[in-house]
Order: structure tokens, then sequence, then C-alpha cells
């Protein structure tokens, strides 16, 4: 699915990612964490193609396609969605027109129609309720009077609607009471299919007790310095990152 | 300026033949205050941004003959508003004429609309009364006001409302480059009520000039909402004053909307002569390529306890350059004036240059007025985000700009207009506009 080697990414002159290697399989979910500071949202923005990131070295590839040389709209299309950390108010911009134009403008990168109007009103109401967003959002602009909580069920509504391959849910859990984040993780796992994969960035275990990882990486200093499998991120929880950090100098 | 009063003293005989006694009555006047004043120069503070002299200046054709200009009233123009209803009238060039399925008997009683000319042969002492009562001291109206043969007229009697919006369309349309002096004459009495939709258009490639003045008398307890859009082509120049005196617990609207220009100069004075009325005065601008878009917003508080709420809103990509300046005047005794003001602006690209000036003059202690100007560019938050859900990045700037602008549409009331505007809107962002019928001109 992704396959990620020895990438080296900058913002200004501030190297950030020295040297990642990761490689996310089909149908896997990835926890990938860190302390502050250690590149975990440099990775995601990389991997979306946010403009304010320069690649410096090393190669992506998603499903077989050069990852790196897509623009950020033909990424999405191609399958690879993030959760916003902090999702973005729209003011004037309504969900509904936001959404359509989305939804179609995949759909023209496919070679297909656009969406028949009450086909989509059908599709917004079936993935509204598996995060149980009102429908009165959606003539709302977007993420515009959200709270919090909401504007996470937002993210996660989007996702739904656009049927990524791989999903990455960027500190999806920050900000987040433990009701909301229970819907947003059921909404997360009822959106999992064998075919779809998830990486899961986020500094706490609270979110992986609801999203099982397959595998658990801690990145620090712009590198993966430790894989394991799920028992990880509950050592973690339990001891910090700092004998994760020891063990990886004192190997050097 | 000399050419223009050259004309006038050799065609006097024949203007005052075509034209109505109110209309040649005024010349006289007019022509003395243009040469005491002449045309505003470069360092006029009021017309710091648009150099009207300079427009003024290139030799246009006037049709002081009345030749009758070709005119297809059949054409399905792009300015009907769907699921609008309205009564339609043109004035091509200067010329009135009235849509042939628009009929007069559909009005409500008492209720005229009329070419100038002829509503000055039924209405004479109305005409008097009214004619020029509001623009005499400026010396750009002044220059219509001499040259000035025919115009529009809309009489609304005491507590009469018209329901259906009248449509004016306003057409430049000639073989070689034309000058037209329009004039709009509005009159509310008392409670009464009236929504008029003005609608400029050229549908030649032919430079024109089209210097306008509306006078509007809104009465006591009256309301006027008038909605002002353009959507000519590059070579057009547009000078329009409107001038509003508005009375007592009156409401007055007025929008406007430059949609396609070349350089235009729109000025709105109102003088608030009575308590408790309500002014709103909204615009858009959407400009691009040399385009030049200019609104002077005067707003005189002369009573007290009255409201003004001022929106506009201006988009300038490519090498466009827009103005506004917002004066308001709250007179010694006007107190509990409730004022606002607020200009905002995107330039898209660092060749677009906007000029905003907020004016405000304060003369009374209670009262609350506010103003705020805002130049900016697109959120490239936003314009990521939406990138990431996969709408490319010439859509995403689409729908930030129309959202921009949106605002300003939602506040108008008439739905069939804002759905209109709202697509006019997304047309023009798409560079479309300009390629429908009548303006393919422009691309």
């Amino acid at each position: 699915m992704l396959k990620i080697d020895n990438l080296h990414a900058s913002v200004g002159d501030k190297e950030i990612l020295k040297g990642l290697s990761l490689e996310v399989g089909e149908g896997q979910v990835h926890a990938i964490m860190g302390p502050n500071g250690s590149g975990k949202s440099t990775l995601s923005n990389v991997l979306v193609g946010h403009p304010g990131y320069t690649v410096t070295e090393g190669t992506v590839t998603f499903k077989g396609k050069n990852l790196l040389e897509m623009p950020a709209e033909n990424r999405s299309h191609e399958g690879l969605f993030m959760s916003f950390q902090y999702p973005v108010e729209i003011p004037g911009v309504s969900m509904m027109n936001f959404m359509r134009t989305a939804i179609n403008e995949k759909r023209k990168y496919l070679g297909l129609e656009p969406i028949a109007p009450a086909d989509f009103l059908k599709l917004v109401k079936e993935k509204r309720e598996i995060v149980k967003l009102d429908n009165k959002f959606m003539n709302r602009s977007v993420n515009q009077g959200f709270s919090g909580g909401e504007k996470k069920r937002n993210e996660i509504f989007q996702m739904a609607m656009l049927e990524p391959s791989l999903s990455i849910l960027d500190e999806t859990d920050s900000g987040l009471d433990i009701d909301a984040l229970r819907i947003v993780a059921e909404g997360v796992n009822t959106l999992k299919n064998p075919q779809s994969s998830v990486i899961v960035i986020t500094h706490y275990q609270r979110l992986l007790d609801y999203i099982k990882p397959d595998i658990v990486h801690v990145l620090y200093n712009g590198r993966i310095i430790k894989t394991a499998g799920p028992e990880l991120a509950l050592e973690l929880e339990e001891r910090g990152y700092d004998w994760v950090i020891e063990e990886f100098e004192g190997k050097k | 300026m000399n050419q223009y009063i050259e004309l006038y003293k050799e065609q006097k005989d024949i203007i005052g033949k075509n034209s109505a006694s109110e209309l040649n009555e005024c010349r006289d006047a007019a022509l003395e205050t243009l040469l005491q004043k002449g045309l505003p120069g470069e360092k006029d503070e009021n017309y710091l941004h648009s150099n009207v002299s300079d427009w003024l200046s290139p030799n246009y054709g006037l049709n002081i003959q009345r030749l009758n200009l070709p005119l297809d009233t059949d054409e399905p123009f792009r300015c009907s508003v769907p699921n609008l209803s309205t009564q339609l009238y043109f004035l091509n060039g200067d010329s009135f004429k009235a849509a042939p399925q628009t009929n007069p008997a559909l009005l409500p009683a008492g209720v005229v609309v009329m070419g100038m000319n002829a509503f000055a042969v039924a209405y004479p002492e109305i005409l008097r009364k009214y004619y020029n009562r509001l623009s005499y001291s400026d010396s750009v109206s002044c220059l219509n006001t001499l040259l000035v043969q025919d115009g529009f007229v809309i009489y609304v009697p005491k507590n009469v409302s018209v329901e259906k919006p009248v449509q004016l369309i306003e057409l430049m349309q000639a073989t070689l480059s034309m000058m037209a002096c329009r004039r709009i004459l509005l009159v509310l009495e008392q409670g009464a009520a009236l929504k008029l939709l003005l609608c400029d258009h050229s549908l030649s490639l032919q430079e024109y000039l089209s210097l306008q003045v509306i006078e509007a008398f809104v009465a006591d307890n009256a309301s006027l909402e008038l909605y002002d859009l353009e959507e000519t082509h590059t070579s057009n120049r547009r000078i329009s004053n409107l001038y509003a005196s508005v009375g007592a617990d009156s409401r007055f609207v007025c929008n406007f909307i430059t949609l396609h220009n070349g350089s235009t100069r729109n000025c709105a004075n109102v003088s608030v002569n009575g308590p408790g009325a309500e002014i709103v005065l909204n615009g858009i601008a959407i400009a691009d390529k040399r385009q030049h878009v200019d609104n002077y917003t005067f707003i005189d508080h002369n009573s007290c306890n009255s409201k003004s709420r001022e929106l506009f809103k201006y988009v300038l990509d490519g090498n466009s350059t827009g103005a506004f300046k917002g004066r308001v005047l709250v007179r010694p005794g006007a107190q509990r004036t409730d004022s606002q003001q607020t200009n905002r602006n995107l330039a898209i690209t660092p060749t677009a240059r906007m000029f905003a000036e907020p004016q405000l003059e304060i003369y009374a202690d209670d009262v609350k007025c506010s103003h705020g100007a805002t130049v900016g560019q697109l959120d490239n938050a936003a314009l990521f985000y939406m990138r990431q859900r996969g709408i490319s990045e010439q859509e995403a700037k689409m729908l930030l700009q129309e959202a921009f602008v949106g605002e300003v549409i939602d506040f108008i009331p008439l739905v069939p207009l804002r759905d209109r505007l709202n697509r006019l809107v997304s047309l023009r962002f798409r560079g479309q506009l300009a390629q429908c019928k009548g303006c393919s001109i422009c691309r």
C-alpha cells in the first residue's frame, strides 16, 4: 500500500525528517507515537502534499505510484486521506457544497459522471449515521460553529464519504472527550475493511484502546527508532519514551 | 470638458427641441456650475482613484439627433431572472422603451413608469418639483444635466406598494464610440414601496461612456430597494451618481454589483432628513485584467435615531484596481445614530491594488459608529484543507471567492435574485460570464 524509503523533509531551512522508512501493508493499522517535536505532524503533512514542506531526499510509493510527484488533490483521488488535527473553518462554503464538489472532483479524476443529486443525498445520510452527525451541520459552513468533538466527527464523516484506501489520523484524539472519542473510533472501525489501511498518529494509548493497531512505531528526531506489536503502546504509556531513546542511542 | 461645452452651444436648439422644458430649464445653471468648478482633477479627494476627466476626454458620439438606435427587445437577455417576474423596461443609450410584454395596467393604481419626456407631458408639476433638486452641485452631474435629453421615471403615490419588482435594462449598443447621459428619477411618496433592478450592459464592442444620474426621493415611511448590476465590457466606462433623500422611518437599500466592467465609478449620496430612517448600502466588485471599480458613498445623518449599514466586498485579480471611500457624517443633533461600515477586500494577485478609505465625521455625542476595512489574500489553510479532500486548487479558489462575496448576496431578500446572482458570480469567477452571449467581446 505505502512504502516510505529514507525520507528527508524540511520546513524552511530546518530538516525535520531525517531518513524515515516505513511500510504499511493492505488492511493494516499502524500507530505512530513519539514525543513532541519528533516529526509526526511533518510526516503526515508531507504524505498529503502540504506545500509548506519540502522533500529533500527519499521516495514514497503509494499503491505502486510515486506519491511525491502528485499534487495534493490527486493524492486524495488516489485514496489518501488525512484527518486534520485542527480542522479548518471555511466560512461561506456549505458542507453540502464542499462535499459534493469533493466527490465530483474525485469522480472526474476516475473518469466517472458527476453523482446524481438523489444518490448524493442518500450517501450523505448513510455516512452521517456512522458518526452520528446531525443533518443540521450539512447546511452550515464547513466546520464553522462546530464544537471540537463535532469537528473530529466531521473529519471521519468526510473520510466515510471519500472511502480512502489509506487514512492518516493526525492526533484525532486531541481535544476529545471519552464519548466523542468512542464515536470517532467506532466510525473508523466501521469503515475499516481488508483493503484499507490506517495510520494513527497519537501521543496517547487512549485512542489505541478503541482502534487496535497491528504495529506500533516510535518516531524520534525524524526517524523510526523502534517498531513492535501493540504491546509497545502500553509499555510507552507506562514508561514514557526515554528508555526507547536510550536504547536507540546505545545501539549507535 | 471644452468639447462638451462647445457641443452644447452648437446644438443647444436641437437638444432643447428634443427634450422636455423641465430638463431645458436646468441647463444654464448646470453650465455655469460646470464652468465655475470644472471637472474633478487628479487632486480632487473624492475622485482620487478615478480620473474621470481623463475618462471624459475622448470624443464620444452623442445621440443628439435622437436617431432611433436599433434595439431587439425580444433578445433573451441574461439579466432575465428566472422565477422573478418583473415589469421590464429599457434605456437604450438614453432612450426609453418599454418591453413589448410589459403591461402598465398591471401596475398598482396611480403608479407611473415612463420615459422622462413622456412623463413631462403627463405630470409636468411632479417633474418640476423633483428634477435636479439633489444633483445640482457636482460638476460631473452638471455635465449630465447639460446634455441629457431623456430618461426614466417611476412615481409611486402615497401608501402604494409595488410588489412586483421593476427592472430597467440599460444598454449601450452602437457602431461607433458613444456616450450616453442617463437620467433616472424615482419618487416615492409617504408609505410607498418599490423594488428596482437596474442592469447595465454593453452589447457591442465600442468604447462607451455612460454618465448616469439617479435621483431618489424616499418620503416618510417609504421603502426603496435598488439593485444596480453592471455587466459591461472592458472598453466601457461608467460614472454613476446616485442621490437619495430619505425621510422619517423610511428604508433605503442599495446594492452596487460590479460583475464585469471596464472602468467604473459609483457614487451614492444619501441624505437622511427624518428620524428613524434605515439605510443599507452594500456592494460587490469582482475585477481582473485591468478593470477598475471605485465605489464612493456618503451618508449624511442629518436627523436622529437613524441607522446605516454598509458592506462592500471586492475580489481583485490580475492587474485590477479597486477603491472604496465611505464617508459618514453625523451632524450635530443627529443623536442615537447607529452606523456601521465594513469594507473587506481580497487581493488575489500581488499586482492587484486596493484603496480603502473609511471617513467618519461625528459631531453628535450619543452615537454608535464603527468601521472596518481589510485587505487580504485567500486563506491558505482553507485552500489546503480543500485540496486534501480532492478539490483542485483552481476549484478551491473559486469556492472561497464565491463564499467571500456570498455574504453580501445573502442579505438580498429577493430569493430568485439571490439565486441568480450566485449563479452569475460563479460564472464570473470561472471566466464563463465573458463567454456568454452578449458579452462575448470581453474574452
